[in-house]
């Protein structure tokens, strides 16, 4: 399709984003594998975009990843997502900003379904007054959190360090965005540009200075499938998903990847590690796999944040080749120190994958 | 516990099986009319991978014989789907049989009828693991449970994180088992409560015991203890589920 045909469909499908004031709900695997990506997500928005978020310590999780691991019913899941409505109506906020795409997914998915049967709206009232004696509004509007880093992209750019952009021949770094399923695949028109044309992340890297490379398997799941990768005996199903993904990206030789699902970079780095152990393969040049980034880490890395405060210490593909490629500065021996410079040893170095 | 046609300790139940499905609000929003047109099946990352075919089991499920409901509800193939709901986007009459799917396995594990499949006994070992996270921690996955033996696919930079992990969490900025807000921070008793109640209300308490009594009696005639049993459900895989065609 033609550029222009894409930024026409795009336009169908930009969201009318709140400018500011939000209640932040938190994710469970954001918090356990990248908390430095909420924590710069915070920053951001607060320090330097200087928006009004609430971080509440009462909520828990939205039962999201239980719910798709059908472990928990539908009322459950349910009941669990109106408190978190409760909790944010009783801070005052009618905007939600979430940070993970299971519950984005899981927020969107009740209330449309409230829509639809509002005797089980009623319902989920009832259990939640039984249960907690909390009553709610339905937030006026539920965003992910990489659509605020969306809206705000042209800002973050006008105050980066850095642009993604190769420091030895001034040509932009290409980069592969992948959206988690759950962002717009159950219903599009609450993403940025769709399920089809999703531009939430690429409106990013164009912004700063990057390329998106359009590639056939762009679409296609990361392999996650709840279940079949929580149960250590499905996992050949998630292995055999990011496959097929970077044996389709290889041929356009990307420089890294910008995710904005809590699960995607995790197994979109490991899987590569994995991969090269069991086959000898590796994805990126010299050895090295491709980098995989949350949206929040990249932002970060523009702005000039600290490479090791970010996280990116505890991702299995090296991240080096990547900000050397840029001249992002860093030091190499404080990447495994601890917040007060104590030593925390080294990981073992993998057998294939170049890692540093 | 519900039991199709046979009298329980608490009612008898004459349902048929779709009758049942339909109670449930993800099969009605998932099937309207399904024109068996296989665009679900192209776009379905379990399609390629597993001996699975969602257009089938919508199929099946539209025809609205029990026997065959039975068949699936008893079956390996619903437990195949990733629930990344591709199906969803692109099916031209707005159906979502990933939605079907998931409101089959919540009838499977209503009847017992899930223990009669390998893949269908997993739902013990993510009960046990998942549920016990909410209701512990707050979270559904948690790093204190997190064990490396189980997941050597997170590498030795992993490993290496969870040797370390008060002072790693602490370098990223996480709050990790601290009061107040932020990453991994502590969450309070009073709000744990109110996990565990909702739970109770809302029929999670009871999902979980229903899973833990079926799973019980499956793991007394496999001649496991429920140890063996969560580890054998966990690990197991046999060479019955791929599509090698």
């Amino acid at each position: 399709m033609i550029y222009q045909g894409k930024q026409k469909i795009w336009s169908d499908y930009q969201k009318d984003i709140p400018d500011d004031h939000w209640y932040y709900a938190r994710s469970c695997i954001r918090q356990s594998f990248f908390p430095a990506s909420e924590k710069y997500f915070l920053k951001i928005c607060r320090d330097l975009l200087g928006k009004d978020i609430c971080d509440n310590e009462h909520h828990t999780t939205c039962g999201g990843i239980a719910y798709h691991s059908d472990t928990i019913p539908q009322e459950t899941a349910m009941t669990i997502v109106a408190r978190q409505f409760a909790l944010m109506t009783e801070c005052g906020y009618d905007n939600l900003v979430v940070s993970c795409i299971t519950s984005f997914g899981n927020y969107t998915e009740t209330i449309e379904t409230w829509r639809e049967f509002p005797e089980l709206e009623a319902r989920i009232r009832e259990n939640l007054w039984k249960a907690c004696r909390r009553e709610f509004k339905i937030p006026k509007y539920i965003a992910h959190a990489s659509d605020l880093v969306y809206k705000f992209r042209n800002q973050i750019a006008e105050n980066a360090q850095y642009r993604l952009v190769d420091k030895e021949t001034g040509e932009p770094l290409k980069i592969v965005e992948h959206i988690g399923c759950h962002y717009s695949k159950m219903f599009p028109h609450k993403g940025v540009g769709g399920a089809e044309y999703p531009c939430v992340l690429s409106g990013m890297v164009e912004s700063w200075g990057g390329q998106v490379i359009d590639y056939p398997e762009r679409r296609h799941c990361c392999g996650f499938g709840f279940r079949q990768y929580l149960v250590k005996a499905n996992r050949g199903y998630c292995v055999s998903n990011t496959h097929k993904k970077f044996e389709s990206m290889e041929p356009y030789h990307p420089d890294a990847i910008i995710t904005n699902c809590p699960g995607c970079p995790y197994f979109l780095d490991r899987w590569q590690y994995v991969i090269a152990e069991q086959t000898g393969k590796t994805y990126g040049q010299n050895g090295y796999g491709i980098p995989v980034f949350t949206y929040e880490e990249l932002a970060g890395l523009v702005l000039g944040e600290n490479p090791w405060d970010l996280g990116l210490q505890v991702h299995q593909v090296a991240v080096e080749p990547f900000l050397d490629k840029i001249g992002i500065e860093y030091k190499p021996s404080e990447k495994y120190l601890g917040l007060n410079k104590e030593d925390l040893l080294r990981p073992e170095m993998p057998q294939v994958l170049k890692c540093h | 516990m519900l039991e199709i046609g046979k009298k329980t300790e608490t009612c008898i139940v004459t349902t048929k099986l779709y009758d049942e499905l339909c109670k449930d609000y993800r099969f009605r929003e998932g099937l309207k009319a399904c024109i068996n047109c296989g665009t679900c099946t192209a776009i379905c990352p379990a399609a390629e991978f597993y001996r699975y075919d969602p257009r089938k089991i919508v199929d099946t499920v539209q025809r609205k014989d029990d026997s065959e409901i039975e068949a699936l509800l008893r079956s390996e193939t619903i437990w195949y789907c990733g629930e990344c709901m591709s199906c969803m986007t692109r099916c031209p009459r707005s159906n979502a049989p990933g939605k079907v799917i998931m409101a089959l396995r919540n009838l499977s594990v209503k009847l017992g009828y899930f223990t009669e499949s390998e893949r269908g006994r997993q739902i013990y070992p993510l009960t046990e693991a998942i549920n016990r996270n909410i209701l512990e921690y707050g979270y559904c996955v948690y790093p204190d449970t997190f064990r490396f033996e189980d997941h050597p696919e997170s590498g030795p930079v992993w490993k290496w994180h969870l040797e370390h992990k008060e002072a790693s969490y602490a370098r990223m900025g996480a709050n990790y088992k601290g009061k107040g807000p932020g990453a991994l921070r502590q969450i309070a008793p009073e709000d744990m409560s109110e996990l565990k109640a909702i739970f109770d209300v809302s029929g999670g308490t009871e999902r979980t015991a229903l899973v833990e009594e079926f799973s019980r009696k499956k793991a007394e005639e496999m001649g496991m203890s429920m140890e063996e049993y969560r580890r054998h459900t966990f690990e197991h895989c046999s060479d019955i589920h791929f599509n090698n065609d």
